[in-house]
């Protein structure tokens, strides 16, 4: 098993009692103060570099716009002042949101420079941004999955064809690919899609010429467990069997001394998280076009009404959102999802809304520390098979 | 009621839904982003005057969702197609919010088949420093109670939206998509149209609504400044659908714009 650390940077200085229907786009940044900013960028960085010296296998970043959620729009930027003050863990990008650029080679150009910088301790996630990034950055829903399978296309000719080649797309068209630098690792970076487990998504990355790892993203745990099982379907469907290092699952997570210590502590914090850094009206969420009509309703659904109430920690857990406890118990569910899943990655979201910096830390040393070694073994590569 | 029939035409590969009734000169009605569900009474009111053709744009109603269609360029030449395969003449072109801003970009491509351009709360047009409603923000409830002034047929609208069944349902999402699409951004308005708009030299009728929340009276004089002898009716108490809220208001400025010839 290889186990991540991923933080969103949230803005966790914000006055809750200011955020009404939403965290996002229109959430005025009159609510933002520098001198806060300034504190929690380098907590966070603190907190990455912190996974780094506990021997996570790989430190995470992502891209969100607009939003007190998150405050990294520009993740690289953060990957870079990471990739020279760790010295182990990979750096994941989860990721760059490719449809919201005009421009997708300057992606291929971040990417391709962490990775140089740290010598191959890159991972590059692609992922199309959320839907609220859309009304943000106003590009159109409609054409969100055409442009990230072309983007994707272009990247990865920058990165494995020698230059200079011509790339002729519906929405991007360049006469010179002729990247400088090329990514350190051969062919390329390994690249993951984080996901919600759309089929299209899961029949795209598990295709045998990609073989992408799906990260599956803050989902009831229902919804982890079919999908993932559906990933691996489609590799046997495919004529191969799926890796344990092509499943991962990115949740929120907390360790204490005790299941009761866990609880108190994490409380405030996952609640005001689920109930306030995420809201957000559906028209925020779902502009049109942006999946299909029938994934809409179905997402409408399920999602949207799980929603519309207050979600309390024990209705998160039981829903397997988020896993809270003391080292023995987060071991053995993690052990027991495991089994159903076979994911060979971990990623926690150790820090989650206004958690503090003294528990995010007690709670990632207590998981890197008590809960790391005893799950190491699990969700390795099946030799046999991939010989 | 108009006798009146609803059929599929075949254009260019497209099959376009097609609503037809009424006798008289011909008036082509475009839809705006809600699109056209059934014969409205505004369409049998047009039909006791005009023989009334109101189709779905490719991807609305039942219309087909052809791989070609992009953008608004796409939606104008569709309709260039769809009145010479009809072989429309002396054409009383009519749009609506949406369908406005497709009438428009039809006549500065060419109005030999167009005798009068009539535009009701017409996207297309951007009037700098006056924000557009975004109804991509809305709930349906809330882009309900924008849509009208009269807040009873707002409600009247909310409580209807309950009996949808599911394929309306569909058609409606499907109506939404293709609206964002042709309209995300630029938003609601193509920047090169107002450059051409000089090129319409047929009579054109502007109404608007006094209380549009969506394109607000300004935008209906930026089309009267663009488009010369154009004439502006601000109606009262009206909202951003003049054909439902104030049917009488919007049939005289139809009728004043098409006896001008």
């Amino acid at each position: 098993m290889r186990f991540s650390f991923f933080h969103l940077m949230p803005y966790s200085a914000v006055d809750l009692d200011a955020i009404k229907d939403t965290a996002w786009i229109n959430f005025s940044n009159a609510n933002y103060d520098p001198k806060e900013g300034h504190k929690l960028y380098n907590r966070y960085l603190d907190e990455l570099e912190y996974a780094d010296e506990l021997g996570f296998d790989g430190i995470c970043v992502n891209e969100h716009h607009q939003t007190a959620y998150g405050i990294m729009p520009q993740p690289s930027v953060i990957a870079g002042a990471l990739s020279r003050r760790t010295e182990n863990a990979k750096i994941c990008v989860l990721g760059r949101a490719l449809p919201l650029t005009e421009n997708p080679l300057s992606i291929a150009e971040e990417y391709a420079m962490i990775d140089n910088v740290t010598g191959g301790r890159l991972i590059a996630g692609f992922v199309r941004g959320i839907g609220c990034e859309y009304h943000s950055y106003m590009v159109n829903p409609s054409s969100s999955l055409a442009k990230f399978h072309e983007a994707h296309d272009l990247i990865l000719q920058a990165w494995t064809q020698p230059g200079p080649t011509a790339f002729e797309g519906k929405y991007y068209r360049f006469q010179y690919v002729n990247m400088w630098p090329l990514p350190y690792q051969k062919p390329h970076p390994p690249i993951w899609i984080p996901s919600q487990g759309s089929t299209e998504t899961k029949d795209w990355a598990s295709h045998p010429d990609r073989k992408y790892t799906m990260l599956m993203t803050f989902s009831p745990i229902q919804n982890v467990v079919r999908n993932m099982n559906a990933y691996s379907d489609k590799c046997d469907e495919y004529g191969y069997k799926c890796q344990p290092d092509q499943l991962g699952w990115a949740l929120p997570l907390y360790v204490a001394e005790t299941d009761k210590k866990a609880i108190e502590e994490a409380r405030p914090h996952i609640e005001n998280f689920f109930n306030k850094f995420v809201l957000a009206p559906t028209e925020y969420r779902m502009p049109p076009g942006y999946s299909s009509i029938n994934s809409y309703k179905m997402i409408m659904e399920n999602k949207m009404k799980f929603r519309e109430q207050y979600l309390s920690i024990e209705m998160l857990m039981e829903n397997g959102m988020f896993i809270c406890g003391s080292p023995s118990s987060v071991s053995e569910k993690l052990e027991s999802y495991q089994e159903q899943m076979g994911y060979g990655n971990l990623v926690i979201m150790g820090q989650f809304a206004t958690l503090d910096h003294e528990h995010t830390k007690k709670s990632m040393q207590m998981f890197a520390e008590e809960v790391m070694p005893k799950l190491r073994h699990i969700g390795e590569p099946d030799v046999a098979a991939a010989e | 009621m108009a006798d009146h029939k609803a059929e599929t035409i075949d254009i260019n590969g497209c099959a376009t839904e097609v609503r037809r009734g009424g006798n008289g000169e011909t008036l082509l009605f475009l839809h705006g982003a809600g699109g056209i569900s059934a014969w409205a009474p505004y369409l049998d009111a047009l039909a006791e005057r005009y023989d009334v053709i109101a189709p779905s744009h490719p991807g609305f109603g039942n219309s087909d969702n052809p791989e070609w269609l992009d953008n608004i360029s796409d939606m104008a030449y569709f309709y260039l197609d769809f009145m010479e395969q009809l072989d429309l003449t002396d054409v009383h072109l009519v749009g609506n919010s949406l369908g406005g801003w497709i009438a428009s970009e039809v006549a500065v491509r060419s109005t030999d088949r167009i005798k009068t351009l009539t535009l009701v709360s017409a996207a297309g047009v951007n009037v700098v420093g006056v924000p557009m409603g975004d109804i991509f923000m809305w709930s349906n409830e809330e882009a309900a109670r924008k849509m009208f002034f009269n807040q009873e047929m707002a409600e009247a609208r909310i409580a209807a939206a309950a009996d949808l069944t599911e394929e309306q349902k569909d058609v409606q999402l499907k109506n939404y998509f293709t609206t964002g699409k042709l309209s995300w951004n630029p938003r609601f308005h193509n920047p090169d149209l107002i450059k051409w708009l000089h090129r319409v030299k047929v009579p054109t009728m502007l109404i608007w609504g006094q209380s549009d929340n969506i394109f607000p009276p300004v935008y209906g004089e930026a089309y009267k400044e663009a488009i010369t002898g154009s004439e502006l009716r601000i109606i009262p108490e009206c909202g951003h659908l003049p054909h439902q809220e104030k049917l009488d208001d919007f049939l005289a400025g139809v009728a004043a714009n098409t006896s001008k010839t």
